[in-house]
């Protein structure tokens, strides 16, 4: 893992000060609200329905053991003893108080962490393939590249007022499982003709109010010249980027408006203008930043052990089926602990569990953790001979639910119980399906199904990109959710298409309940899954079974 | 002919700790929504939210939500507003939990 230079630890703990500085000055009144917002943005502060938020950047997902137990130890101290993943690999605590943020960012400083752009119009954390440096479809390790972003990102001077937020997203891998198709900046790695390893680069990409899925503008761009290509991007996007109009002010906006030749020949004009300017310093610190992220000492041992397990404990067997993904090295298995207890707060971890993932990262898992984007922890590498005992560790904690890529494997955002934004509320829809379809058995049946949620049009939650996507509205003073079907947040990005109107709070789970039993009925095979059978058979007999038994009810 | 005007309330949130607020008729700052004074008056209402947003050093982000009369005092007419009564859902935190004694 990356460790802080004294550079980022000087940076990190000048800003600590300065915040503290400014939360005093607001406390005694030198400092109005409105003057006083946009630097408690800058530092991820928020105010929320109920109380303060801060959210706290885990860049590109990656945390270790000791800045695990530190977000534990804060949620114990100043929070309510738990924390919440986001979409964007970040951990937010709920309920902080203002007089005490100073305190936890100096808690955070201690291990090298911040909050430093989890907020505001600038870059934010960029996020990477949670399984980086250990998926066995890898071409590299993207981390490397996403710290240099990281590092070039914070406090540029050019890029702290950009028109809007923006996001950049990285994989190593051609199947992309950092959803790159539907941010700002997508990278996704591939190799050339020659079998050089480079980026496809994706611009303008975006959910929220108008959602779009990027366009490609390089399909090869040499590794060495990722940098100046993104200051390029972000330099047009600057002097384009539409200031006037909140909601057209996102780069996909940008891209859509001035189109994809016109725009793809801006960047490359200006990368050609700022190519030169990279003199290879930026190379040399990627040569040290790839020392940080050398694969572990893998062992070399039997794995008999795992065989004879995974043949006697069908729980067992159930959790490995779902929960493991394959490593690169073959004695050795990727774990995704999921967050997603049927019934529980989607991302939300106690900081008891807190700590006993730290505990079993640094005595199976080489000390290495991962936030995924789907709110789940991955050990990344985990040698199969010590799954039993984690299993088992897991299960004591209420961590072993094996339900990865499943139907109750959902993406929620807070919704309208936690966001001063939202116009409905999430969680407890997610709760709510987990639990009835775990009471009706049918979540194994159902078999491979990605259902996100969003609790406003700003869609946190990722409901476009989901199979199933649903989006809480307030129509008309009352909660009512919209239903996409057919979303794709993979390489092969689709956003859902709409099915028709809404349902109100107690009728969401009975609608999806029917298009899975639709879907059930005709799928050709048990392995045709939900989103091939609503590719070969479009959308038609599910709005049947959605809105046919209604109409037939009113008929009644 | 106007529209009638709505009843109000007066709400924000606490500057050091982030709670919800209402404003009482006697320049208190209550936890409870049924304690926020019931404003009948457009006019009323905007000097009762210029004397809110003034407290600076108490409060943050004070607006005029939509209230009805109930019989302990002004209720919620909108969701959110009910939400923000309460705390959130998912866990027994927020006000249902600090104030339920």
């Amino acid at each position: 893992m990356y460790s802080y230079s004294d550079f980022d630890e000087a940076f990190v703990r000048a800003r600590v000060a300065q915040f503290s500085q400014q939360v005093a000055r607001r406390l005694d009144g030198s400092l109005t609200e409105d003057e006083f917002r946009p630097l408690r943005l800058m530092n991820g502060l928020y105010l929320q329905l109920h109380a303060y938020m801060l959210r706290v950047a885990i860049p590109y997902g990656s945390l270790s053991p000791r800045q695990m137990r530190q977000l534990a130890y804060i949620a114990d101290t100043w929070d309510k003893g738990y924390g919440h993943f986001t979409t964007r690999q970040n951990i937010q605590f709920n309920w902080p108080r203002l007089p005490d943020v100073p305190a936890i960012l100096g808690a955070l400083a201690d291990v090298e962490m911040h909050a430093i752009q989890t907020s505001g119009n600038c870059v934010r954390n960029v996020t990477a393939d949670h399984f980086a440096g250990a998926a066995a479809d890898e071409i590299a390790d993207p981390r490397p590249y996403a710290e240099l972003l990281r590092q070039w990102s914070t406090d540029h001077p050019e890029f702290q007022f950009l028109p809007r937020k923006f996001k950049i997203a990285i994989t190593g891998s051609p199947n992309d499982r950092a959803v790159t198709r539907a941010h700002d900046i997508g990278l996704r790695m591939v190799r050339n003709a020659a079998g050089e390893p480079g980026f496809e680069v994706i611009v303008g990409g975006g959910l929220g109010r108008t959602p779009m899925i990027g366009v490609t503008v390089r399909d090869f761009l040499p590794e060495a010249d990722l940098l100046p290509y993104v200051e390029a991007i972000l330099s047009v996007y600057n002097t384009l980027g539409r200031r006037d109009n909140k909601y057209k002010a996102r780069i996909k906006i940008t891209v859509h408006e001035t189109g994809r030749e016109a725009i793809t020949e801006m960047i490359e004009t200006r990368f050609a203008e700022l190519r030169p300017l990279f003199g290879g310093a930026d190379q040399k610190l990627l040569a040290e930043i790839r020392q940080a992220f050398a694969p572990p000492a893998f062992r070399n041992a039997p794995t008999d052990a795992y065989d004879a397990f995974y043949r006697a404990d069908p729980v067992f067997r159930a959790w490995a089926d779902t929960n493991l993904t394959r490593h690169r090295n073959d004695q050795y298995a990727i774990v995704t602990i999921s967050l997603k207890a049927h019934g529980r707060t989607p991302g939300d971890a106690t900081s008891d569990q807190m700590r006993l993932i730290a505990d079993l990262a640094e005595r199976y898992g080489h000390s290495d953790l991962r936030i995924s984007h789907e709110q789940n922890v991955i050990l990344p590498h985990v040698h199969k001979s010590d799954l039993p005992v984690i299993h088992a560790a897991l299960t004591k904690a209420g961590l072993a639910t094996a339900n990865v890529g499943l139907l109750s494997d959902i993406i929620a955002c807070p919704g309208m119980d936690y966001c001063a934004l939202a116009t409905a509320r999430s969680i407890p829809v997610a709760q709510e399906l987990a639990t009835h379809f775990e009471a009706l058995k049918l979540e194994h049946e159902i078999g491979p199904l990605k259902i996100k949620i969003s609790g406003c049009i700003n869609a946190c939650g990722h409901h476009h990109v989901g199979h199933i996507g649903i989006l809480g509205l307030d129509r008309a003073g009352v909660e009512n959710y919209q239903i996409t079907l057919g979303g794709d947040g993979t390489e092969d990005a689709v956003i859902g298409e709409k099915t028709g109107p809404g349902f109100a709070y107690d009728e969401i789970v009975p609608a999806i309940e029917r298009i899975l039993r639709a879907y059930l009925d005709l799928r050709l095979e048990p392995a045709e899954t939900f989103l091939q059978a609503f590719r070969r058979v479009g959308m038609e007999p599910f709005k049947v079974a959605l809105y046919e038994a209604e109409r037939e009810q009113d008929a009644a | 002919m106007s529209r009638r005007f709505t009843p109000k309330i007066v709400t924000a949130n606490r500057l050091r700790e982030g709670d919800v607020v209402y404003l009482t008729a006697d320049d208190r700052w209550s936890p409870f929504h049924h304690e926020a004074e019931l404003i009948e008056d457009e006019a009323h209402a905007q000097m009762r939210l210029l004397h809110a947003a003034a407290q600076k050093l108490t409060v943050v982000g004070a607006y005029l939500a939509d209230a009805r009369p109930g019989p302990n005092g002004p209720e919620p007419v909108h969701f959110r507003e009910a939400f923000r009564t309460r705390g959130p859902s998912n866990y027994p935190h927020g006000k249902q939990a600090d104030l339920a004694n």
